[in-house]
């Protein structure tokens, strides 16, 4: 047997350096957090450019879904109330608050599948073995996937209004939209953490994502007007926070919107306020079960 | 002087279920030594490392790390370790060089010190030229040496290292030796599990060899060796008809009974005297003027270990192992 040492250029590792020098000083608490929130925020970041798919999803596909919808559905879906009735730039108009809806919606899928992945590639073993302040990788997960939610925002607003939609609503409506906006991406990271902390693989939350998730955005005036859909479906649109979702942001920019009436149930006359309820409930329901799950999830 | 323990745990019990995976281990590792814990697959090595590294609860018994304990005081622990968990945890999308940045801001570096730590280190382990790359793109050896690199960012007080070359290709397992063992002469206190005695011998003070949960042998490797009757000495032969001459003068020189393998021409005979009993081999191999092809010492596997002080071959039980992942 041989008993050489290999040799190794490069590897010469000073040892002495490893337990002589002086460790990194005691952190600031508060400082602590806030600053580990934002290193894992920037990691999530660095994900989101370095896979092509997820890119994509944040970029290219926004705006290909309000070009696609609005030139090949525009014509067809006619949208009732108004008095020029049905054409493509009320179609247009009334697109985007669905379309931007829709993409909220999948934040969770988006959170879900990081939460998966760090588990499968035991990201979670390495932070839980250095000093990380208590909540800041979660922290992190849901600052990356605000700023990712809000990447296609900003980019369908601006193909939005090279279509030819416009914000109509005063200044205030529409801070209420881009907010109404950021609390509901807020709500659906909570969704998307309890879904990556019970689903144990990154194909599995897929498999969820797309059985649940688009079944959620489609029976909702995201695309079109509920009054369309046959009674009992129309129902379920009508309480669907998709549906409120998509017709707050209509209302607050001041676009074509589904035509209320006298006898509509209170969600579809109050969208604003009922998304409202749903975004509170949400994160009072789910964020605490979904730090309890997560932690469960880490913890064996 | 007294010694001074970086690492001491007493009655470590871990269940998972009703499987019991750990059952009451002690150990202790003086500063500034290696410890290695060699075992096989669902030994409990993994789940002692958790408990150490406070990923994970013990059931029972209690344990400290660079002083403090891991259940109650686990953030003083953290900032105290390095840990090369058992797949390199590195993050595949960042490059080497975002990965030891990250975790020096995570170990509260500021970012500049942080990268010039990462610099430093991506040099020392051979890894500048892909300090650029994603270390999705790395080979396995890279991978964990740049997994290797991560645990000594904030330069810590002990170091545990969970089967570090498990999996890896015999290059790149010296490779890493290299490395571990600069480390090991630097006089860093390392806690390191292992399925190879050699890795063992190699490279520990001490080894613990565990078994279903349980501490079976603890010592040096010549003591644990001594345990399993040394060394092999295995000698092939060009001529067939010379083997049972060969067997007769190696039982003479080691006083171990020999086993004869005629299909591959060699003899082979356990030694208590390692080197010097090789030397005394080919003196007298060459005295008696056998024709030798091959002449090699090796050390007992694991298995032979294993059946010396358990009377049974290695049972794995990956089940276990997996369980918890």
């Amino acid at each position: 047997m041989s008993t050489t040492t290999p040799s190794v250029d490069g590897l010469a590792v000073d040892a002495t350096d490893v337990i002589e020098s002086a460790r990194p000083a005691e952190p600031h608490r508060a400082r602590g957090v806030l600053h580990d929130t934002w290193v894992i925020a920037r990691r999530g970041l660095v994900h989101m450019k370095r896979q092509p798919e997820q890119l994509s999803d944040a970029t290219i596909q926004p705006i290909m879904f309000v070009v696609m919808f609005a030139y090949v559905f525009g014509g067809a879906i006619a949208v009732p109330g108004g008095d020029g009735g049905s054409s493509p730039q009320r179609y247009r108009e009334f697109l985007m608050g669905g379309i931007m809806a829709q993409t909220l919606v999948f934040t969770a899928f988006g959170v879900a599948l990081s939460i998966a992945n760090d588990r499968k590639n035991q990201a979670v073993d390495r932070f839980r073995s250095l000093p990380i302040a208590n909540g800041a990788v979660l922290g992190g997960h849901a600052v990356a996937n605000v700023i990712k939610a809000l990447l296609p925002i900003v980019l369908m607003s601006i193909a939005g209004y090279v279509v030819g939609w416009r914000i109509r609503g005063d200044l205030l409506d529409t801070a209420g939209a881009y907010l109404l906006m950021i609390a509901f991406a807020f709500a659906m990271i909570w969704i998307g953490v309890l879904l990556g902390s019970l689903v144990a693989t990154p194909e599995g939350v897929t498999g969820i994502a797309f059985t649940v998730l688009f079944p959620l955005t489609f029976v909702a005036s995201t695309f079109v007007p509920i009054s369309s859909m046959p009674s009992a479906l129309r129902s379920v649109a009508s309480w669907n926070p998709v549906t409120t979702l998509s017709d707050a942001l209509r209302e607050l920019f001041g676009n074509p919107n589904t035509p209320t009436a006298p006898g509509d149930p209170w969600s579809i006359a109050h969208p604003v306020a009922y998304t409202w309820i749903w975004i509170v409930g949400i994160v009072a329901v789910c964020a605490p079960l979904a730090v309890r799950a997560y932690q469960r999830s880490i913890d064996r | 002087m007294s010694t001074t323990y970086a690492v001491e745990a007493e009655g470590l019990v871990k269940h998972y279920g009703d499987k019991v995976a750990l059952d009451g281990v002690d150990l202790a590792v003086p500063t500034g030594t290696v410890t290695s814990i060699l075992g096989p697959n669902g030994a409990g090595k993994t789940t002692t490392v958790r408990i150490l590294t406070t990923l994970a609860d013990a059931t029972a018994g209690r344990a400290t790390v660079a002083g403090y304990d891991v259940a109650t005081q686990a953030i003083e622990v953290r900032r105290r370790i390095g840990l090369a968990a058992q797949d390199a945890t590195v993050d595949p999308l960042l490059t080497g060089f975002e990965n030891l940045v990250m975790i020096g801001e995570l170990h509260q570096l500021a970012r500049s010190d942080a990268k010039v730590r990462a610099t430093e280190l991506l040099e020392q382990f051979g890894l500048t030229d892909a300090a650029k790359r994603v270390a999705g793109g790395y080979s396995g050896g890279m991978r964990r040496r740049l997994d290797l690199a991560a645990t000594l960012v904030a330069r810590p007080e002990v170091l545990f290292l969970d089967e570090p070359t498990t999996g890896l290709d015999p290059r790149a397992r010296s490779e890493l030796w290299a490395v571990l063992e600069g480390l090991v002469g630097g006089g860093a206190t390392i806690l390191l599990t292992t399925q190879y005695l050699e890795e063992a011998d190699r490279l520990a003070d001490d080894i613990l060899v565990v078994d279903h949960g349980r501490v079976i042998a603890r010592g040096d490797a010549r003591s644990l060796k001594r345990q399993v009757g040394g060394d092999n000495i295995g000698v092939t032969v060009t001529d067939p008809s010379s083997l049972d001459a060969v067997a007769a003068l190696l039982e003479r020189v080691t006083g171990h009974d020999a086993t004869i393998d005629r299909s591959d021409r060699t003899v082979v005979a356990a030694t208590s005297e390692g080197v010097g009993g090789l030397a005394e081999a080919a003196r007298a191999l060459a005295e008696a003027g056998h024709e030798v092809e091959d002449l090699a010492l090796r050390q007992p596997t694991l298995d032979e270990v294993f059946l010396t002080l358990t009377g049974a071959p290695v049972e794995t039980d990956d089940e276990l192992e997996e369980s918890h992942r």
